[in-house]
C-alpha cells in the first residue's frame, strides 16, 4: 500500500510503499518483473527460432562474403604478392616459386580435394584458369628455377596478370566478389570494378524478370481479386459465405496440386488445349503453347497468390458502410464516379496490404517455376537453387540469397509500416 | 452487411448490362480459382495412363473409370513411406509449433511486452524469408551437425516454419480476450499453471486449434525443404514424393494423391470454418 511519509515540517516529502521504499522504485521494480515474465513466455519460441532459423540464414550469407578457401592452400604465395600490384608488370620469381611448390603439395594429398576446389573457385573469377592449375600441378613438382619460365611454358595463363591478380583477390578471406557477380560485375586485374563478358551477364537480367514476373502476377491478382473482393462483400452473407469457400478451397489446396493441375490444363495435349481445337478455334496441329514459358507461370501463381490478395481486400471492403455510396449518388453522382470518387479510395488500404503480400510472396517463389517454367519462365529462387545443387558455387547462390532477402525484408518492413503484421489474419 | 449492389427496378438498361456483365466477369474469375481442382478430380479416375479426358470419359462410359491409380497409390510402398514420414513430421512439429507459438502469443499480448514490434517481426519472419533462402541455410547448419537425412531434422525445420501461424491465430483470439477473467482466477486461489489451463485455454482455444492446423498444413505441403535436407526417398514426405512423381516418373498417380489431398483441405477447411463461427458466437458477433 502507498502511504505519504509526513516530514518533520508537517509537509509531504516523498511517496513510499509500506515498508518504506520509494514509490518510484517500487512500481520500476513490479513493471521490471511484469516485462521479464511476458519476455520469458516468448523466450523459449525466440531461442527455438534463433537456432534453427535466424542462425542457419546467417551462417549462410556470411558464406556470400567469407571465403578462406584459396588462402587455406595458398598462403605462401599469397605473403609473396602481398605487396604485388598489377601496374608493376609479372609478379617477382618468389611468387612463381611459391605457386609451383603450393601447387605441387596441393596435388599430393590430392585426397583433401583442395586442389579441384581451389580450380573451380578461380575458374569462377577468370574462366579457363582452371586447366592452368590443374596442368600445372601436375608438372610443379619436377620444376626447376627459374620458375617464372617453367610455369609460363607450362601454362601461358600465367603470363598473364589477370591469373594473378585472381589469386591475389579471392586471397582475401572477406570479399565482396560473389556480390560483384550476382550483379554481373567483376574485378578487372588493377581492381577497378567492370562488367562480366557479355555471354556471362544473366544476373541483372534475371532480377529484372524476377521483379517484372511479380509485378504481372500482383497486378493480375489485383485486377481479378477486385471484382470478387466486392461482391463478396457487398452480398448478403448467405451469398457470400458460399462464394467464400470457392475463395478459401484453393487457399486450403496443396500448392503442388495445382500446380499439377495447372500442367495437366495448360500442357499442348492438355484440357484447354482439347477444348480450344473442340470448339475450332486452334488447329490439332498448332495447339498453343501455354506452358514450361513465362505465360504458363504467371498463370498458375496468380491463381495460387489469388486468395491472398481476396482476402486483405475483402476484409477491408467488409468495413466500408454501403450508404456512403448511396449518399453519393442520392447527391447526384453517377454510379462510376461514386464507386471511383468515394468507395474506391477507402479500399487503399486493402489493397496496399494485398498487393505488397502477393508481391513479397510472388518474388520468391520457387515451386511453380521450378514446375511449370520452362526456360524463360525461371526466376531468381530457382538459379539459387541451381547454384546450391547443381553448379556447387555457394558463394554466389549465398550472394544472389542475400540481394533477394534484401529486397523482400524492405518491403515487409514497408508492409509492417503500412499495414503492420500485427494486423495480417488468415482465413 | 445489408446487400447494396441489387438492382433496382429503376435501373436505366446501361445500369442493368452492367449488372450482368459485373457477374459474368465474377464468374469467370470463380471459375478461375476453382477449375485445378474441378479438373483434377474426375481425371484421377481414369481408366488410361494419361493426362485428358477420353472420349469414353466424356461419354460416361463406366469402363472408361477405373480405381487403377488409387490402387496403385496404396499399395505402393514408396507411396506409403511417405505418408507415414508426411503424418510423423506433420504431428510432432505442431505439437512443437503449438506449444512454443501459444506460449510466445500469450506473452506479445502482454501489456508490458517490451519490444512488441520488433519480436513479433522476427517471429513472423519465417513465414516472410522466401523458402529457398530458409531451405539453403538450413541445408548447410544441418550438415555440419548432422541432422541432414534425419526426421528429427524435418519435424524441426517444420515447426519453425510453423510457429508464426501459430502466433498470428492466437494473438488474433487474445485481442478481444477479457483480462479480468484469469486476475478472477488468481484472486480465487489458482496457481498460475491452473488458470492457464482451466481459464484461459479454454477460451482461446479456437484460435490455438486454428494454429494447429495451419502449422499441420505447413509443413504436409512444405517441400522446399525437403527437397534440400532429405536426399533418400526414406525421408521422403507426400510433397516432395509427388515432386517426384511430376518431374521424373510421370504417372496418373499423382492425380490420385493430388485428389485424396483435396478432400484433406476440404475437411481442414471445414474444421477452420466451424471454429471461427464458434468463436465469434462466443464472442457475440
Amino acid at each position: 500500500m502507498a502511504q505519504i511519509a509526513i516530514g518533520d515540517a508537517g509537509k509531504p516529502e516523498r511517496l513510499t510503499t509500506a515498508d518504506g521504499t520509494p514509490l518510484k522504485q517500487a512500481l520500476g521494480r513490479v513493471e521490471f518483473r511484469a516485462k521479464t515474465r511476458a519476455f520469458l513466455l516468448v523466450a523459449p519460441l525466440l531461442v527455438f527460432l534463433s537456432i534453427t532459423f535466424l542462425f542457419p540464414i546467417g551462417q549462410m550469407l556470411f558464406r556470400s562474403l567469407h571465403d578462406p578457401l584459396v588462402s587455406g592452400v595458398l598462403p605462401n604465395t599469397l605473403a609473396t604478392l602481398e605487396d604485388w600490384s598489377a601496374e608493376d608488370g609479372l609478379p617477382p620469381e618468389e611468387a612463381f616459386a611459391a605457386l609451383a611448390q603450393e601447387l605441387a603439395l596441393a596435388r599430393e594429398n590430392r585426397f583433401s580435394g583442395d586442389l579441384g576446389r581451389v580450380a573451380t573457385r578461380l575458374n569462377y573469377e577468370k574462366p579457363g584458369i582452371r586447366s592452368a592449375v590443374t596442368r600445372t600441378a601436375r608438372s610443379a613438382a619436377r620444376m626447376e628455377a627459374p620458375f617464372k619460365e617453367a610455369m609460363i611454358e607450362a601454362d601461358a595463363d600465367w603470363g598473364k596478370l589477370e591469373s594473378w591478380a585472381t589469386i591475389q583477390r579471392l586471397g582475401n578471406v572477406y570479399n565482396a566478389v560473389q556480390y560483384l557477380a550476382a550483379v554481373d560485375r567483376r574485378y578487372n586485374e588493377f581492381g577497378d570494378i567492370v562488367m562480366q563478358a557479355e555471354q556471362r551477364q544473366i544476373y541483372v537480367q534475371l532480377f529484372g524478370r524476377t521483379l517484372w514476373m511479380s509485378l504481372l502476377v500482383t497486378s493480375m491478382a489485383l485486377l481479378l481479386g477486385f471484382p470478387i473482393s466486392y461482391l463478396l462483400a457487398t452480398q448478403p452473407t448467405r451469398v457470400s459465405n458460399v462464394l467464400m469457400i470457392l475463395v478459401l478451397l484453393p487457399f486450403w489446396t496443396s500448392l503442388l496440386v495445382r500446380t499439377t493441375s495447372w500442367i495437366v490444363l495448360l500442357q499442348s495435349e492438355g484440357v484447354l488445349n482439347d477444348i480450344l481445337v473442340w470448339i475450332g478455334l486452334v488447329g490439332d496441329n498448332d495447339r498453343i503453347q501455354m506452358i514450361y514459358n513465362q505465360t504458363g507461370t504467371v498463370i498458375a501463381m496468380t491463381q495460387i497468390l489469388l486468395p491472398f490478395m481476396v482476402l486483405p481486400l475483402f476484409s477491408v471492403m467488409k468495413t466500408i458502410s454501403p450508404s456512403h455510396m448511396r449518399a453519393a449518388q442520392s447527391l447526384g453522382a453517377p454510379r462510376f464516379q461514386a464507386f471511383w470518387k468515394v468507395y474506391a479510395p477507402q479500399t487503399l488500404p486493402g489493397v496496399g496490404a494485398g498487393c505488397l503480400l502477393v508481391f513479397i510472396l510472388a518474388i520468391g517463389y520457387y515451386i511453380t517455376p521450378a514446375l511449370v517454367g520452362g526456360q524463360d519462365g525461371q526466376m531468381i529462387s530457382n538459379f539459387i537453387a541451381f547454384h546450391m545443387q547443381s553448379s556447387l558455387n555457394w558463394g554466389l547462390a549465398a550472394a544472389l540469397g542475400g540481394i533477394l532477402l534484401a529486397g523482400v525484408l524492405a518491403l515487409y518492413w514497408l508492409y509492417n509500416k503500412l499495414v503492420g503484421v500485427e494486423r495480417l489474419t488468415l482465413g | 452487411m445489408a446487400k447494396v449492389s441489387s438492382l433496382p427496378p429503376y435501373a436505366t438498361p446501361m445500369e442493368r448490362a452492367w449488372y450482368y456483365l459485373f457477374r459474368v466477369i465474377c464468374g469467370c474469375v470463380f471459375l478461375f480459382l476453382i477449375m485445378p481442382i474441378l479438373v483434377i478430380i474426375p481425371l484421377s479416375f481414369n481408366a488410361t495412363p494419361y493426362f485428358t479426358f477420353t472420349e469414353g470419359m466424356l461419354a460416361f462410359e463406366a469402363e472408361a473409370y477405373s480405381l487403377r491409380w488409387y490402387q496403385n497409390f496404396l499399395t505402393n510402398d514408396r507411396w506409403l513411406t511417405s505418408i507415414e514420414n508426411s503424418v510423423i513430421v506433420g504431428i510432432l512439429s505442431t505439437i512443437l509449433a503449438t506449444t512454443l507459438g501459444t506460449l510466445a502469443a500469450l506473452g506479445l499480448s502482454r501489456e508490458k511486452m517490451p519490444q512488441r514490434t520488433l519480436i513479433m517481426g522476427i517471429l513472423i519472419s519465417p513465414m516472410i524469408v522466401p523458402l529457398i533462402i530458409t531451405a539453403a541455410g538450413i541445408y548447410f547448419f544441418y550438415s555440419s551437425v548432422q541432422l541432414t537425412d534425419s526426421l528429427l531434422g524435418l519435424v524441426l525445420a517444420h515447426t519453425a516454419l510453423g510457429t508464426p501461424f501459430v502466433v498470428i491465430t492466437v494473438t488474433a483470439t487474445l485481442i478481444g480476450f477479457d483480462k479480468a477473467l484469469p486476475r478472477a482466477g488468481a484472486m480465487c486461489g489458482a496457481p498460475p499453471t491452473t488458470v492457464f489451463f482451466k481459464v484461459i485455454l479454454p477460451l482461446i482455444l479456437p484460435g490455438v486449434i486454428a494454429g494447429a492446423l495451419f502449422a499441420f498444413v505447413t509443413s504436409f505441403d512444405e517441400v522446399v525443404v525437403v527437397l534440400f535436407v532429405a536426399s533418400s526417398p526414406e525421408q521422403y514426405t507426400i510433397p516432395r514424393q509427388m515432386w517426384s512423381g511430376i518431374r521424373e516418373q510421370i504417372s496418373p498417380t499423382i492425380l490420385a494423391v493430388a485428389t485424396l489431398l483435396i478432400g484433406v483441405s476440404i475437411l481442414l477447411m471445414t474444421t477452420i470454418e466451424l471454429l471461427r463461427r464458434r468463436s465469434e458466437r462466443l464472442r457475440g458477433l
